[in-house]
């Protein structure tokens, strides 16, 4: 068969298949009777016969003369079974395989247009071709009955169709084209490799392994491909064909299913772990309402919630539970009773709220706890847990804020060239999430003023006038907030002063807000101050992002100036506690004499006098106060916060909605409307009460337990509200750019919230008579005390050897020497990043030059060639002319580089190539 | 009726796991809405529902580029924009929280390539432009602003200067963008 060579070696792989494929079937109606062939044998044929019928029902869209094949192929069967031919045809098959992922692809595009005219009367025949393949299909299926699934059958259907579907439809763009290019690619490897399992040699096992592998691959990134689902199911199902056939193999068997179960695994773990993630459905609803950056206060909450999850199990845990159940009861000793002359109105709820009476001598404040070193039948060493869970929340805070400001830097990456503005304002701006009208009218005013400013902004960068005036207003605002600042921080002072005296005085004599003062002034501040300050920085005419910030620093610096001032006033406090407390000693002593001198003169033998120990008498406990100074704030904070939101976001919210209708103007969009959510005095809020919660935790170890109740009630108090009373934010802003602006003020206020506790915890002696480190001249002691005593001497003494300052000091310096050389370094990278960028820019930039002159050149060709071809085709034949046109419109167009499997197809002369063999096949 | 579409097969399900971004719980949520959208009055389980209802979700009810989004998604032989199941479960993959940059910005061009030729043209970065800025007159840009923002643009990111923008190029851009990936996102 000359005519036959001249085709080509694709027509001739086909041909080599078909005849396998009717070998195929010969055999396996005979395999189906009889069983008991060798199992060897039987796969191999099995698997052939999978390759030859799938090949074929692929190859019907190209096959041009298909009766041929038929003829041929009686003859071929008989040789198909030699098995000296078999490798060589394998070969052969090989090369085929080879060129026909690109010939198939380059044909198929030619073949859709090209055909078109002529299928009409074609497609007649080949639907009785196809009806007959699908009678031996039918047969195949039934003498494979023991395997019988109805859905392999599926899987080699679906491709049929899909390619029937595709030919049928003559407007597939180019893009689909150039997709099933790429597709038809990894299938014909994977053809290939089952060739490869004819025998079982272990180098060809290895290659199994390889193919199964590149196959596993391919499904993992399959989702990261931007195609149809259609296609995506057709490669899913082609490649469980595949892995059918593996199963025959045991130990790939073994290999292929473990990790369609570790995968299945996975994937399940992956579904449990979000369903376990708490109120993400709140979120994502009010995500899709407002816009990613009321959501991201709310993750914020949630992250909160998590971290004081913690410290309330540290405390909880370690802490309170071994005290309550192990320790002394309550009224063993005097730390653990209540006075006897608090006792009458020890349980008025009214003393209870302010934490005194019952809850003051209880496991919620620092003063209940025992110094006992160790604890019940544990051994439980109480004092040394007390001081650890301290330190270790404390650290524990520290190790958490950073790693997520880390790992938001790291996310962040090159987010700092700004070459880009204007392409990320249109490319980028929209928030895809924001599902409400409302928010949509905010967003697109906001766009268009941000278009707006960012073009004045370019023309002004070369002129600017007026300068002058805004600059004087921005000094101008900003001496007002400091104004502002100073004097809430005097009113403080001057409040916790007045109260100390109230304090000295007794304060039964005094009414609620006599002793709520200093409360209630530091809540009504946070309230009206940032209101005051964003009046201010209307002034300033400031970008609204860059307003933000300012507004936050401001808030900032008013809340940590009131709690510092508050700190103050606590230290003047634990100093009059400290004297008192040196007065109560010394009046003890007195007392202790007067108690055995007065009743039991001269009489060892006597049982020791017993009095209640409500009765004796003890100091005042500097711990403790502090303790409760900081709860009852967290408490008044609390409160202030939910009332405000009720009041005025609900009410405010109500009476909008009920008096519009009888209102002489309209409220809803005039004067009150509704309320926006303000993120920014949330997040400060949230940030503001953590300070407190780690600086008080220490003496109060009942905070991180308050701290996670008013987080809980805050997250579904805060959602209802947002949902039901807010509008959206006018100025919509997206999270990510503040995101890691938001963790640097936590780690500040940690920072500075840690100082004070440290400075009590090492500079203060603790009371004599309460709390577990009561005795001891420092807190700290109380490591030194199990150093000596729970420790063998030598760790005593390589501590005491390592604690010694001529080695600390030398690890300090190594310390600071490390963080400067990590720095530099990092400096250097940075450096060396931004010059690779530029390079990789200048680069990219000559590649695209060089690329597009390429196409340019490859387009003429085209031009000449078709010229050319035209002449020729003018004298012979007029059937096909519409064809070239389109794809020197493609060169043109595409940019040659981006993909790999396109811009072979537009080298110049290659499209050429299928045209000519159509020609040939049609002669 | 109501039982069999209503139901998604097992084996179907854990494919569809495999192939998009989502998981269980959101396929089958997105199934759930989808059946809800499908055309049931008459009587025919039709597969595809058309762009109108795909359009009455409140998640997409307000976004600019809603029809551009079906066109895109859409596997219809009709250009008429209607999805199949499939190809909304293709859009949500896409709009998903843990989709790559690659194929988020893949398909942000392709949405954003509003006469469907390949590149983002003067022509295409207008009627983009006049999508984000809304539909009323005085949110608008005028002529010289509109003339000038899309010359910023195509100064910026048109970088082998063809005029045009084209898909590398444009990932170029949004890969560097810090916000991209976290507002390109749409939830049920």
């Amino acid at each position: 068969m000359p005519r036959h060579k001249l085709i080509a070696s694709e027509s001739d792989g086909k041909d080599n298949e078909f005849s396998l494929y009717y070998v195929e079937v010969e055999e396996n109606s005979q395999g189906g009777q009889e069983k008991q062939t060798t199992r060897d044998g039987k796969r191999r044929r099995e698997r052939n016969g999978e390759v030859s019928r799938r090949r074929a029902s692929e190859k019907r869209t190209t096959e041009v003369d298909t009766k041929r094949a038929e003829k041929k192929h009686e003859k071929r069967h008989k040789t198909a079974r030699k098995e000296g031919e078999k490798h060589e045809k394998r070969q052969r098959r090989k090369n085929a395989d080879e060129e026909e992922a690109e010939e198939e692809s380059n044909k198929e595009k030619k073949n859709i247009k090209n055909e078109r005219t002529k299928t009409l009367r074609r497609d007649d025949e080949k639907e009785k071709d196809v009806k007959k393949k699908r009678k031996k299909h039918v047969k195949n299926e039934e003498d494979n009955a023991n395997s019988g699934k109805t859905k392999q059958k599926d899987c080699h259907d679906m491709p049929l169709k899909e390619k029937k579907k595709k030919r049928k439809k003559p407007e597939t763009t180019s893009e689909s084209e150039s997709k099933s290019e790429s597709d038809s690619a990894p299938e014909s490897k994977d053809n290939q490799a089952v060739g490869v399992l004819g025998s079982l040699t272990p180098e060809e096992l290895e290659k199994l392994k390889e193919a199964v592998d590149e196959r596993k691959k391919l499904i993992a990134t399959m989702r990261g491909k931007p195609w149809p689902m259609k296609k995506k199911l057709v490669v899913l199902r082609s490649s469980c064909v595949l892995q059918r056939q593996e199963t025959l193999l045991i130990i790939s068997f073994l290999y292929y299913s473990n990790c369609q179960k570790w995968m299945k695994f996975q994937r399940d773990f992956e579904n449990f772990k979000t369903a376990c993630i708490p109120w993400e459905m709140k979120i994502k609803e009010i995500e899709s309402h407002f816009g990613s950056s009321v959501a991201s206060y709310f993750i914020f909450l949630r992250w909160m919630y998590g971290i004081n999850m913690i410290l309330f199990g540290l405390t909880f845990g370690l802490v309170m539970v071994p005290e309550a159940l192990m320790g002394k009861p309550y009224g063993s000793i005097p730390r653990k009773t209540v006075p006897r002359e608090e006792e009458a109105s020890a349980m008025n709820f009214a003393i209870l709220w302010d934490f005194g009476g019952y809850a003051k001598y209880s496991v919620l404040f620092y003063g209940y706890y025992n110094s006992q070193r160790a604890i019940g039948w544990l051994k439980f060493r109480l004092p040394l847990s007390y001081f650890l869970v301290g330190v270790g929340t404390v650290a524990y805070s520290y190790m958490v804020v950073i790693r997520t400001m880390a790992r938001n830097a790291n996310e962040e990456g090159g987010g700092d060239d700004t070459s880009f503005n204007f392409s990320w304002k249109t490319f980028t701006s929209w928030d895809y999430l924001i599902g409400n009208p409302e928010t949509a009218d905010n967003k697109f005013a906001s766009i268009t003023t941000s278009f707006k400013e960012a073009i004045v902004e370019e023309q002004e960068s070369r002129k600017d006038d007026n300068i002058h005036l805004t600059r004087f207003l921005r000094v101008l605002a900003n001496f007002l907030v400091l104004c502002c600042l100073a004097g809430s921080g005097y009113l403080i002072y001057f409040v916790v002063r007045r109260s100390q005296k109230f304090a000295l005085l007794g304060l039964e004599n005094y009414g609620w807000w006599e002793r709520n003062e200093v409360n209630m002034v530091m809540s009504l501040l946070g309230m009206f101050c940032p209101m005051l300050f964003d009046v201010i920085s209307t002034l300033e005419n400031y970008h609204p992002r860059v307003a933000l910030q300012w507004q936050l620093g401001r808030i900032f610096a008013l809340f940590l100036g009131n709690l510092y001032t508050f700190i103050i006033a606590l230290m003047d406090a634990i100093q009059l506690k400290r004297a008192e407390e040196e007065i109560v000693k010394k009046n003890m002593t007195i007392w202790q004499a007067n108690l055995y001198n007065g009743t039991v003169p001269d009489n060892s033998t006597a049982p020791p006098i017993t009095v209640h120990p409500a009765d004796i008498p003890r100091g005042p406990c500097w711990e403790t106060m502090v303790g409760q100074e900081f709860v009852r704030l967290i408490i008044s904070d609390t409160m202030t916060t939910y009332i405000t939101l009720l009041i005025g976001d609900f009410l405010r919210a109500v009476l909008v909605r009920f008096l519009n209708n009888c209102w002489c103007w309209d409220l809803e969009y005039g004067f009150p409307s509704y309320s926006e959510f303000d993120v920014s005095g949330n997040v400060l809020g949230l940030i503001f009460n953590q300070g407190m919660i780690w600086m008080g935790a220490f003496y109060a170890p009942c905070l991180p337990a308050l701290n996670l109740l008013r987080l809980h009630v805050s997250m579904y108090l805060q959602c209802w509200a947002v949902m039901c009373c807010n509008v959206p934010q006018e100025r919509v802003f997206k999270a990510s750019g503040s995101n890691n602006f938001y963790m640097a003020m936590l780690l500040v206020i940690l920072f500075l919230s840690t100082l004070p506790a440290i400075y009590t915890i090492v500079s203060i002696p603790p009371s004599f008579d309460c709390g577990p480190f009561s005795g001891k001249t420092r807190m700290f002691d109380v490591i030194q005390e199990t150093l000596e005593s729970d420790f063998p001497a030598w760790f005593g003494k390589m501590f005491s050897y390592a604690s010694n300052p001529g080695l600390v000091l030398p690890f300090l310096l190594l310390l600071v020497l490390a963080i400067y050389y990590l720095q530099s370094t990092s400096k250097t990278y940075k450096r060396v990043n931004m010059e690779l960028k530029k390079k990789l820019q200048t680069q990219n930039e000559e590649n695209k030059k060089k690329n597009k002159l390429a196409a340019l050149k490859a387009a003429n060709e085209l031009e000449q060639a078709r010229k050319a071809g035209e002449q020729r085709s003018s004298s012979s034949q007029h059937t096909q002319n519409s064809e070239p046109p389109v794809s020197s419109t493609h060169t043109t167009t595409r940019p040659p580089a981006s993909r790999g499997h396109t811009s072979s197809g537009h080298l110049p002369g290659h499209p050429q190539q299928p045209q000519k063999n159509s020609h040939s096949n049609r002669r | 009726m109501g039982g069999t579409s209503s139901k998604l097969p097992k084996d179907l399900l854990s494919e569809y796991q495999e192939l998009t971004f989502l998981t269980k719980q959101e396929i089958l949520m997105a199934h759930k809405i989808f059946s809800e959208l499908q055309d049931r009055e008459n009587g025919l389980y039709s597969s595809r529902v058309s762009m109108e209802k795909i359009l009455t979700l409140p998640e997409l009810k307000s976004n600019p580029f809603r029809k551009r989004i079906c066109h895109v998604f859409s596997t219809s032989d009709m250009k008429d924009g209607s999805l199949s199941f499939e190809d909304f479960l293709d859009l949500l993959s896409a709009f998903s929280d843990s989709a790559t940059l690659e194929i988020k910005s893949h398909y942000a061009f392709r949405i954003f390539d509003f006469d469907d030729d390949g590149t983002l043209d003067a022509r295409d970065l207008e009627k983009l432009v006049n999508s984000l800025t809304g539909e009323t007159d005085d949110t608008r840009l005028t002529g010289e602003e509109m003339r000038q923002l899309i010359s910023n643009i195509l100064e910026e990111s048109d970088i082998d200067k063809d005029g045009t923008v084209n898909l590398s190029e444009f990932q170029h851009v949004i890969s560097r963008s810090p916000d991209f990936v976290s507002s390109f996102k749409i939830v049920l």
